[in-house]
């Protein structure tokens, strides 16, 4: 079965996917859908996009072998870099590929939601390079968690705008963008952050996050004389560093995929953002996908002390590599990443965002043999959580 | 043949008003929809509220968080319009965004409107191509219209697909916004409603966002059949009570001649 990860021509991943919006977003979307591949597969675009990654975000990133991490768990673990991307995180990829498909789309104006400011801060940062206007809607309790990413976004000259509705967290804000877009259908491109949305984004973003595994495929080669490891492990809130991460190993069967989900205070205390194991079917910002609701479909905030794990849905890709087994799904506690997250620190000297200490839990859990091959998706660096690392060790 | 389609024959220009039930109280359903059907409202779009209405403004949004913390459920709304056929005679519809219908079940869903006597459906965020390929026998089963948007970037060949599977009426979006408007319509959305008038299309239109007072729903109602008041009807409501309905609606049913 050659191809079934993939989208197929109606923009779904099995039962999963679609764009559930308003009429008023029908004219945007089908402009985007029907222009999207040809862009990126264009030479001109390809040397932009390949030129930046190179020289302004600094790719490729490294595949580091940890050695101190594999001799305590007794397997060969590399560490994909991510971390090291201007901005701390893979975020940066996907803003950088979508600024440039929206020059070429011949808009004006960007926007883009945030939850934690990683995404929004990469929107903002990409903007200022290009010289594009730039509003980023973020949830008013975030604005006020994230208070530091909401000063650099304002440094480098983005206009944030609180979003004070509903929860006035992440999905709120996801919300509020799409509103922006419904009244500047013309001008205005959104960048979604993850690969999530109505189609075709998340084609798009996990096209754009491909470049990580792309590039695990020659490091890997070149370190052990083969490109598939046996497994890939990454953390999902919406799914990007993940979709990006498995991406060119969908097809190749036998590369194991472990996709890490936040189980908060535990996936039983009602404080927790393990979406795939408590979430089912249901449309969440124009996506057929698997989410958190109630019995009667209104969408729950999730928890997860990672602000940016904690998206009540998750990327149809994933809902489906989750229905069809391709990927394992785990979820990890609050207490189990951040002792991973310290764990990683102090053996590797790598402050890991919480995000990604999700996946690095996963090695107190699940035995992997001596010879095996574990790639983790170092997907972002945790100077953004230093405050949360703090208050929660008392350092 | 539906209500819907007799009022639309019967009258030249319609008054539908929208309302958020559960709003201002979990109660208050059936005393609004009799109070606005007692002051010449043509039809009524009964509002399902959504903890995410994406197509909406900040009033609405607002009053469904508000609807949805007194404690309205798919199912009370249901129970509270159970007996609804008895004395209210005018068109029913039920507007709501698709997430609550869909785990609700679609099927169950259209079928319970039957029974209460629901005529018609307006679900923003369920596309045309999905409502045709997966839902509109069920609709049809039924006996419910599926009312579909169109908006002033909505593309002439998509405007006659439309209209071409509508059996009650078209929900013209005024301009490129969300519920709740606050901007007069300018020469723009002049340009578009005569626009839309001249395609000559066989469904009627109606046409809902941003008509808050008598010079929107003038100019609305001077080529389309109809205007839908929505956030300023809501508005009203969180600074009045039921009884004073009738002074909101006076103004609108002196320009329906």
């Amino acid at each position: 079965m050659k191809n079934s990860y993939h989208i197929n021509e109606k923009g779904y991943y099995g039962e999963f996917g679609g764009a559930f919006v308003p009429e008023m977003l029908q004219p945007n979307l089908a402009e985007l859908k029907e222009q999207y591949l040809e862009i990126l597969q264009d030479k001109k675009f390809q040397e932009e996009f390949q030129d930046l990654l190179q020289h302004y975000v600094g790719r490729p990133t490294p595949l580091y072998y940890a050695k101190r991490l594999s001799e305590k768990y007794k397997t060969q673990i590399y560490l994909k870099r991510e971390d090291l991307c201007h901005t701390g995180a893979h975020k940066i990829n996907n803003t950088i590929g979508q600024t440039l498909l929206a020059k070429r789309l011949g808009k004006k104006r960007i926007i883009a939601e945030t939850g934690a400011g990683q995404h929004g801060v990469a929107t903002a940062t990409v903007c200022a390079l290009i010289g594009l206007p730039c509003v980023i809607y973020m949830g008013a309790i975030d604005m006020e968690r994230q208070a530091p990413n909401v000063a650099r976004m304002k440094m480098l000259g983005a206009t944030i705008i609180a979003a004070t509705s509903g929860s006035k967290t992440l999905k709120d804000a996801t919300n509020e963008a799409i509103r922006d877009w419904i009244q500047n259908p013309s001008d205005t491109h959104y960048i979604i952050g993850s690969v999530v949305g109505p189609h075709p984004y998340p084609d798009l973003v996990a096209r754009l996050q491909g470049v990580i595994s792309k590039e695990i495929k020659v490091q890997l080669l070149k370190a052990e004389g083969k490109e598939n490891p046996d497994y890939v492990i990454a953390c999902v809130g919406g799914g990007s560093n993940a979709a990006g991460a498995f991406y060119h190993f969908l097809e190749e069967e036998k590369v194991k995929l472990i996709a890490v989900e936040a189980a908060g205070k535990g996936i039983d205390s009602g404080e927790s953002a393990a979406t795939s194991i408590l979430g089912n079917i249901g449309i969440i910002h124009g996506s057929k996908t698997l989410l958190m609701q109630s019995k009667d479909g209104q969408i729950t905030e999730p928890y997860s002390i990672s602000a940016g794990l904690d998206y009540p849905g998750v990327g149809p890709l994933h809902a489906h590599l989750y229905q069809t087994k391709r990927a394992d799904f785990m979820a990890i506690t609050d207490d189990d990443a951040m002792k991973a997250g310290l764990q990683l620190s102090q053996l590797e000297g790598i402050i890991p965002a919480i995000e990604t200490s999700h996946a690095l839990a996963v090695l107190e859990q699940r035995k992997f043999k001596k010879e095996e091959v574990v790639v983790i998706n170092l997907s972002g660096r945790g100077d953004k959580d230093l405050q949360t690392y703090i208050d929660y060790f008392n350092f | 043949m539906n209500r819907i389609q007799t009022r639309l024959q019967h009258n030249k220009k319609i008054l539908s008003i929208y309302f958020t039930a559960g709003f201002p109280n979990l109660e208050d359903t059936v005393s609004i929809i009799k109070s606005l059907e007692e002051n010449g409202v043509d039809m009524i779009e009964i509002g399902l509220p959504f903890s995410d209405p994406l197509a909406d403004g900040p009033t609405i949004q607002s009053i469904s968080t508000k609807a949805l913390k007194n404690g309205m459920t798919t199912k009370i709304l249901f129970e509270q319009l159970k007996d609804i056929r008895e004395s209210v005679k005018i068109p029913l519809l039920i507007m709501g965004y698709f997430n609550p219908i869909f785990q609700y079940g679609v099927e169950k869903f259209c079928k319970k409107c039957k029974e209460i006597g629901i005529d018609g459906l307006i679900i923003p965020d369920l596309p045309l191509e999905v409502y045709e390929e997966e839902y509109h026998s069920i609709f049809k089963n039924y006996g419910l219209l599926n009312i579909f948007l169109i908006t002033p970037q909505t593309s002439e060949v998509r405007i006659r697909k439309i209209d071409a599977i509508s059996k009650g009426f078209i929900y013209m979006v005024s301009s490129a916004s969300v519920t709740g408007g606050k901007n007069s319509f300018g020469k723009e959305q002049l340009h578009y409603f005569e626009r839309i008038h001249n395609l000559k299309l066989k469904a009627p239109q109606i046409v809902g966002f941003g008509i808050r007072h008598q010079e929107s729903f003038f100019q609305a109602t001077k080529f389309a059949n109809g205007a839908i008041i929505g956030s300023a009807f809501v508005n009203f409501l969180r600074e009045n009570s039921i009884q004073q309905i009738d002074t909101f609606t006076r103004k609108f049913n002196s320009l329906k001649k």
